[in-house]
């Protein structure tokens, strides 16, 4: 075999390798899901969503957690939401090419890659300790908000990016003010692109544990909350309890709960991406 | 009229100071916190001691085990995740069809998208028992299960950054690679990825840094046993797992034990944030070679 004959082959060769790794980690998480559906779809019922935690596996269902996921989801957008945007607003629309925005901006990156375990540390310090709101739901909801407050910011900024100059000139030359562009012109030309952002970020934030763990919710919670200062527990604190028993019956819940938790969560980012490529569709600009 | 747009600019800016205040905030707790503890513990011991037992009688501060522990996971994720990455971002950008890369991308997405703790027992019930077969002798908790799971959901991490890194290499070098009589190979491995390096250097220390931080998949199927070993069949403990261990049990606040958390709460966040800043670097220091 001449060397052109070998360089061809193993062009041919990483072709189908490269085949082969581009579907490798699809196929694995594929079989873990269906393993994992095999393994709880016997425990999901009605019951199983509607039956408070038990000391017997066979009793106890998801209620309290998923009712505390509700209601830390609620919070954590209604606090994420507009600060995220706000946020994302000024360093687009206001914010002046300065060492001032440069630093705000690698400060965003940065805090977009601390551990969430981290936020964890800092909602203890600060929540539930400092401000003394113990480990309630507002602490893990303020928690999470600062946890993908970088992630929401980042997004909004690209959707208010992809809105061309020419819509706030025409604005502007038209008498309206900074604020009355920003809010009639520039939000809603770029609100598919925050929406999907924020769904995204919130997904997210359903699934994150450790955080929460770190400021209490991994604690027995006998009953659904009932306002923002009650002891919670949410689905993937509930999951990580049951795993880390060693009765069958319990992982077997766990299996369960994960198939809603993973339900919940593919939802969330289908709609974020139907958003999305409606969105792209519209604005061809 | 003036006056509500200053009130409504003054506002938004304050949306974006809480960035600052939340870096503040995370520096500020740990710190604090981090300093009562070093307070009563030498910073020497609890940098080279190799004993971790904080809660027991018998009390040793040395964070080696919980550094250990930590690397020795996020190793085993990096060379599984680091491999699949590049070349997928090789194939993707070099070799696939349009339509295979329209559905494959979001696709691998999806793997960024499963929650940590779901990922915890796939390596706990299904990725442990399969090694086993394989392994007699591994452990029900350690290092390896949970390292390969993680550097599994860490692939479209690496996969996209170091594919953005090789779209950003200008055409001309590739055309000028194939006019040479190139294979698509020898381009790819000649020409793209040197001319990519620094992105997938980038790419490459996000990752490290993401597997740093990573919690729940170590907290559930490494084990909670801090022993300074580079051996991935036994039990572990990561720092990120000490961390869930103690807040999972009722430690009160003041106790050398609750102050544990934040002297390794810090230690992981000076970690990742020096990876972090050094990614910046790389990317600020070479980005500009082709514009």
């Amino acid at each position: 075999m001449n060397r052109a004959k070998i360089n061809r082959l193993k062009d041919k060769a990483f072709k189908y390798f490269g085949i082969f790794a581009s579907v490798i980690g699809i196929v694995i998480l594929a079989i873990f899901i269906g393993f994992v559906i095999y393994m709880g779809i016997q425990r999901l019922s009605w019951d199983f969503m509607v039956e408070l935690p038990s000391r017997f596996a066979e009793n106890s269902g998801i209620y309290t957690a998923w009712m505390g996921t509700v209601w830390i989801m609620v919070f954590t957008t209604l606090i994420s939401f507009p600060l995220g945007v706000g946020a994302g607003i000024y360093l687009e629309e206001y914010g002046k090419k300065n060492r001032w925005s440069s630093f705000l901006e690698i400060n965003i990156s940065n805090l977009a890659s601390v551990p969430s375990i981290i936020y964890g540390l800092l909602g203890l310090g600060v929540f539930v300790r400092m401000m003394q709101m113990g480990n309630s739901i507002l602490a893990g909801a303020l928690t999470l908000s600062l946890l993908i407050l970088p992630i929401i910011i980042v997004s909004t900024r690209e959707a208010i990016k992809a809105v061309p100059s020419s819509i706030r000139d025409a604005s502007n030359a038209l008498g309206a003010s900074k604020w009355q562009t920003i809010w009639h012109q520039v939000l809603p030309a770029s609100f598919g692109g925050i929406l999907t952002g924020v769904i995204l970020a919130l997904s997210r934030a359903i699934g994150e544990t450790a955080p929460l763990i770190v400021v209490g919710a991994l604690v027995y919670v006998p009953f659904a909350p009932q306002s923002p200062l009650d002891e919670f527990t949410v689905l993937p604190v509930q999951i990580y309890n049951w795993v880390s028993r060693p009765q069958e019956e319990f992982v077997i819940n766990a299996a369960a709960a994960i198939i809603v938790l993973l339900g919940i969560t593919f939802i969330m980012n289908g709609i974020a991406v139907y958003f999305r490529n409606k969105w792209q569709n519209k604005m061809q600009w | 009229m003036n006056i509500k747009e200053k009130i409504i600019e003054k506002v938004l800016a304050f949306c974006a100071l809480l960035t600052i205040l939340t870096t503040v905030g995370i520096i500020a707790v740990l710190l604090f916190e981090a300093i009562g503890f070093f307070r009563e513990v030498s910073i020497v011991d609890f940098l080279t001691g190799t004993e971790w037992t904080p809660l027991f009688a018998d009390k040793n501060y040395g964070i080696l085990p919980l550094v250990s522990g930590t690397l020795l996971t996020t190793f085993i994720a990096i060379a599984v995740a680091l491999p699949v990455g590049l070349t997928i971002a090789i194939y993707l950008n070099e070799y696939a069809p349009k339509r295979f890369r329209k559905v494959l991308k979001p696709l691998l997405e999806v793997l960024a998208v499963v929650p940590t703790v779901v990922y915890g027992f796939f390596a706990l019930m299904i990725v442990t028992p399969f090694l086993k077969v394989f392994i007699p002798d591994l452990a029900g908790f350690n290092a390896l299960s949970p390292g390969i799971v993680m550097g599994i959901m860490i692939i479209p991490f690496v996969s996209s950054l170091s594919e953005d890194a090789l779209a950003a290499v200008p055409d001309s070098l590739r055309k000028a690679s194939y006019g040479m009589g190139s294979t698509r190979f020898q381009t790819a491995f000649r020409v793209m990825v040197p001319a990519a390096s620094s992105g997938i250097m980038v790419s490459i220390i996000l990752a490290l840094s993401r597997a740093i931080g990573e919690t729940m998949i170590v907290a559930i199927a490494a084990g909670q046993t801090p022993v300074f070993t580079f051996d991935p069949t036994v039990p572990i403990e990561t720092i990120t797992a000490y961390i869930v261990k103690v807040s999972s049990g009722d430690v009160p606040q003041g106790t050398i034990a609750y102050k544990t958390i934040f002297a390794a709460g810090i230690t992981l966040f000076v970690v990742t944030f020096i990876l972090n800043n050094i990614s910046f670097w790389i990317k600020n220091r070479y980005q500009e070679k082709y514009e």
